[in-house]
């Protein structure tokens, strides 16, 4: 079986001009959408309590807000998941309060709502390391970034390093819109997944620019769009069944991973398909007006030393 | 086609043996256990002990269906929980204190497999349940009550040459002494060098000798405050009887805590940020300064406490404010009774604390001397007896309006040592045990199902070439899991969610070796020819994504914290089973079947 009979190169580098514009307008509403909306950041990063708790009969709500806005705790969300049986809690961080003792102030108030509640989770987390948590973040990237184009400019040559980049940071910013658009929430495992699309994304790049290295080497003469355009066409289908391998396991944890990998799918989707956009219809384009040509590539003689398995 | 060396079969073979090997023990379920250790000794459960609890437990009925001993830890394996219980019970009761008897999950594999160190995954706390505790050391209470004791340090050597001195003052860095005189001042300068080596000391000419704590030394301070708070919670983490404790530190001045398989996170809070440490100190029993105090003049090195009674009835107590011995001078402390029968707590001291006391009763006979637990900041007096006579020997009991369970959790918080400094939690995780079991389980299906529609798509879209890419994955699957047994690594939801995008990114050394296969062979390669370069030219690009795939892996693993790491540790290991099993593996498979024999058409 398979999908792809193409006989003649598609032109995408042609269309450069348009799909590097829908990608700079995509880009630019995902920069609107972070400042306008913001993300909704996971009591991780905002420092706060949050607890689930499942009773064996179903609760209101509300009824637990009045509760504990009664008591002076003032629970910024109380909302039921996944049944009217589980609740889920979450409290701001208050200067001067004891935060240990906090969940158990809560829990003794709540089971005043209805019996037996069974406490499935707390999570604690104080302003400090909050702070150090979106430092580390911001660092993780930079590392990622500094690391690829690093890896790229010695493996290829600079102009690839920087097309990549491109490529690459934009998916992630492109994400991120996605994520401040819908206000899902953003949690450390979401970061996980984002950092790991860098990766994943940088490699779709990978093998399109190995393609054309390949081509400058071996196709004699011809124009460097041309050269592109083949390697693209030579490379589509394994992008799109890789992709598409990926995707599978990746909905794979939507559908059967529960609430704790919902949101680490999702952002891992929205990689995923802006990956292969982006390094075929962006990191290309980029490649080609930073003028890369065969003198580049062909002057450093690197023989794949690797090829002998 | 070249033929595939042996050597690279024998290495496929042993990898996949060993992979099955340290894979086989997550297969088992657990038994509930008891797990008993001595923290004092090296090895203080012999065989002798072993046999005796054995028949302690026959004579009760209980026969546990395995034990697991290493030389220093000794696990029981029990039916049901039920009898895990009443054994624990039954042990605790003849081995007493010094034992940790502590209730544990053991894998039923073989006792071969444990002996070669094959055990299950190590489940993080998402997926067991279980309390995360992150401390934060208060640095700068520890350096207050580095600089009160050394204070008290200087404040006796002087006394006991008899030199006089004025006020005692403590500023942040610094202790500055009053005399009065400048010769007074480096008199005792000289004096005080002998027995403070660390300290450097100025004096001002006016009298006033100031002590300096050096940088160095406020760092020597801090982690000396870290390390300590360490050790305690240790002691106390065993006290608490958890099976599997972590404790490490966490930069500069956190301390992380993980209490698998505990329930009762009120107690284990309570227990571990609870600062409670003992002060001996004289009392005033001069009433007119007790009565002015009561009024709001409180004297300047004097201080106003509760005195809790028999009957609970309060009473205020005038107490200096120079400890005279604290807890850091005992060495053990044990609930018990005083001869009225009510509960008491007898506490040994060091030699230095039994030196100390001693000098302090044979000076004080007559007068009171109060012990005062200071818990959490707050001071209260437990016991406020008369000095009869000089005390020697070390051997003090202190009993007062106490409860046979606050003689018990004393005794427990004066035995396990008192923090360096007092510390604050910054960040707290418990999970339920129903909430881990939900997440194992959504984490094996999510893996499941993807792995399933990942193989059937490959296997009908390559046909025998895919049939070969499913055994290489399944190949990384089992690779990836032994490693994750072997290394011991601890194993969390994001860990799953990372074993599953290994699976779905490792596709992709598959997917570019077969349509380099299919491209060579439009080209009008021969079928041999095709496989060989198909397979070489699909290698560098391998390499290159899945190195840059590493470098993200990396960086998660370097600045990532809690759940991150769990997932950078999988992404890293996944990255490097994977690019052993397409490669190695597929070829091998590839060149098992095709190598011998004339090809008309490959189906893929």
């Amino acid at each position: 079986m398979e999908f792809f009979k193409i006989k003649k190169d598609i032109p995408f580098m042609s269309y450069g001009k348009i799909t590097t514009t829908i990608s700079l307008l995509t880009f630019i509403l995902a920069i609107f959408f972070l400042f306008s909306r913001g993300l909704n950041l996971s009591v991780e990063f905002t420092g706060g309590t949050l607890m689930e708790v499942s009773y064996s009969q179903s609760v209101d709500s509300n009824k637990i807000r009045t509760i504990l806005n009664n008591n002076n705790l003032e629970a910024s969300t109380v909302q039921n998941i996944g049944s009217s049986n589980n609740l889920m809690i979450r409290l701001p961080n208050k200067k001067g309060t004891n935060s240990a003792t906090l969940s158990n102030e809560v829990y003794n108030l709540i089971s005043t709502a209805a019996p037996n509640p069974q406490l499935k989770s707390v999570e604690f987390i104080g302003p400090q390391v909050g702070q150090d948590l979106v430092t580390n973040g911001l660092l993780a990237i930079l590392f990622v970034c500094i690391g690829i184009m690093g890896y790229l400019a010695i493996r290829f040559e600079w102009r690839f390093a920087v097309a990549a980049i491109i490529a690459n940071m934009h998916d992630v910013v492109i994400i991120l819109g996605f994520f401040a658009l819908f206000q899902w929430e953003f949690s450390l495992t979401v970061l996980a997944a984002i950092l790991a699309v860098l990766g994943y994304s940088v490699n779709e790049s990978v093998v399109v620019f190995d393609r054309i290295r390949e081509n400058f080497r071996t196709i004699r003469g011809g124009k460097v769009s041309a050269i592109i355009n083949n390697a693209i066409t030579a490379t589509m289908s394994r992008t799109i069944i890789t992709h598409g391998c990926t995707e599978m396991m990746v909905l794979s944890m939507l559908f059967f991973g529960g609430p704790s990998l919902h949101n680490f799918a999702l952002a891992l989707t929205i990689g995923i398909l802006f990956g292969i956009y982006s390094s075929v219809l962006v990191a290309s384009p980029l490649l080609m007006w930073f003028g890369v040509d065969r003198a580049n590539l062909v002057k450093t003689p690197k023989r794949k030393e690797e090829a002998v398995v | 086609m070249t033929k595939y060396p042996l050597w690279k079969y024998l290495l496929i073979t042993l990898a996949v043996v060993i992979g099955l090997i340290y894979t086989i023990p997550n297969f088992y379920s657990e038994v509930p256990a008891v797990q008993i250790s001595n923290p004092h000794a090296a090895s203080a459960i012999d065989t002798a002990t072993l046999s005796s609890i054995e028949a302690n437990l026959a004579s009760n009925d209980l026969t546990p269906s395995g034990e697991i001993f290493d030389g220093k830890m000794l696990k029981l394996k029990f039916n049901d929980t039920d009898s895990q219980l009443k054994a624990r019970d039954i042990i605790q009761k003849q081995l007493g204190d010094s034992y940790i008897v502590a209730l544990n999950l053991v894998s039923r594999s073989p006792n071969f497999l444990s002996k070669i160190n094959a055990n299950p995954m190590f489940f993080g706390l998402d997926l067991r349940g279980g309390v995360h505790l992150l401390l934060e050391v208060d640095m700068n209470a520890a350096i207050k009550k580095t600089l009160d004791k050394y204070a008290s340090d200087v404040k006796r050597t002087l006394r006991n040459n008899q030199t006089r001195f004025g006020a005692v003052n403590i500023n942040n860095n610094s202790i500055v002494i009053q005399f009065r005189d400048a010769t007074a001042a480096s008199d005792a300068a000289a004096l005080l060098k002998k027995d403070l080596p660390n300290i450097a000391l100025n004096e001002d000419g006016n009298g006033n000798l100031e002590a300096i704590i050096s940088p160095t030394e406020m760092d020597k301070i801090k982690e000396a405050a870290v390390k300590q708070n360490m050790l305690i919670l240790h002691n106390r983490v065993n006290e608490l009887g958890v099976a599997e404790p972590i404790i490490q530190q966490e930069g500069a001045n956190r301390i992380m805590v993980e209490l698998p398989g505990l329930q009762d996170t009120a107690r284990a809070k309570d227990i571990l940020g609870r600062t409670a440490t003992l002060e001996v100190r004289m009392v005033n029993d001069d009433q007119s300064d007790r009565s002015a105090a009561i009024a709001g003049n409180v004297p300047s090195n004097q201080v106003l406490l509760d005195d809790i009674g028999a009957n609970g009835a309060i009473t205020k107590i005038l107490v200096k404010k120079d400890v005279e011995l604290t807890g850091d001078n005992i060495t053990d402390a044990q609930p018990g009774f005083d001869e009225n029968g009510s509960p008491s707590v007898n506490i040994r001291l060091d030699g230095t604390g039994s030196s100390i006391f001693k000098q302090v009763t044979g000076e004080s006979i007559g007068k009171r001397m109060a012990m005062i637990l200071v818990d959490n900041g707050k001071s209260e007096v437990v016991t406020a007896p008369v000095i009869r006579t000089e005390i020697g020997g070390g051997q003090v009991q202190i009993s007062g309006a106490m409860t046979t369970e606050q003689a018990n959790d004393t005794a427990l918080l004066l035995r396990s040592g008192s923090l360096a400094a007092p510390m604050n939690i910054v960040e707290e995780r418990t999970i339920g045990p129903s909430l881990g079991q939900e997440n194992i389980s959504k984490g094996f299906h999510s893996v499941l199902w993807g792995f399933v529609a990942i193989a059937l798509f490959t296997i009908i879209y390559y046909q025998v070439f895919g049939v070969i890419s499913v055994i290489s994955l399944a190949v990384n699957l089992l690779l990836l899991i032994s490693a994750l047994s072997m290394l011991q690594a601890t194993l969390t939801l994001p860990g799953i969610a990372a074993i599953a995008l290994a699976l779905g990114m490792a596709i992709d050394s598959n997917v570019l070796i077969n349509e380099r296969i299919r491209e060579e062979l439009r080209h009008g390669r021969k079928p041999h020819i095709a496989i060989e370069s198909g397979y070489e030219h699909a290698w560098a690009t391998i390499i290159d994504s899945n190195v840059t795939t590493l470098i993200a892996g990396l960086a998660l693993l370097a600045f990532g914290s809690g759940p991150i790491k769990g997932f950078a540790v999988v992404h890293c290991l996944g990255i490097l089973t994977s690019m052993f099993s397409a490669v190695l593996v597929s070829r091998g498979i590839v060149a098992l079947l095709y190598a011998n024999s004339r090809i008309h058409k490959l189906h893929i």
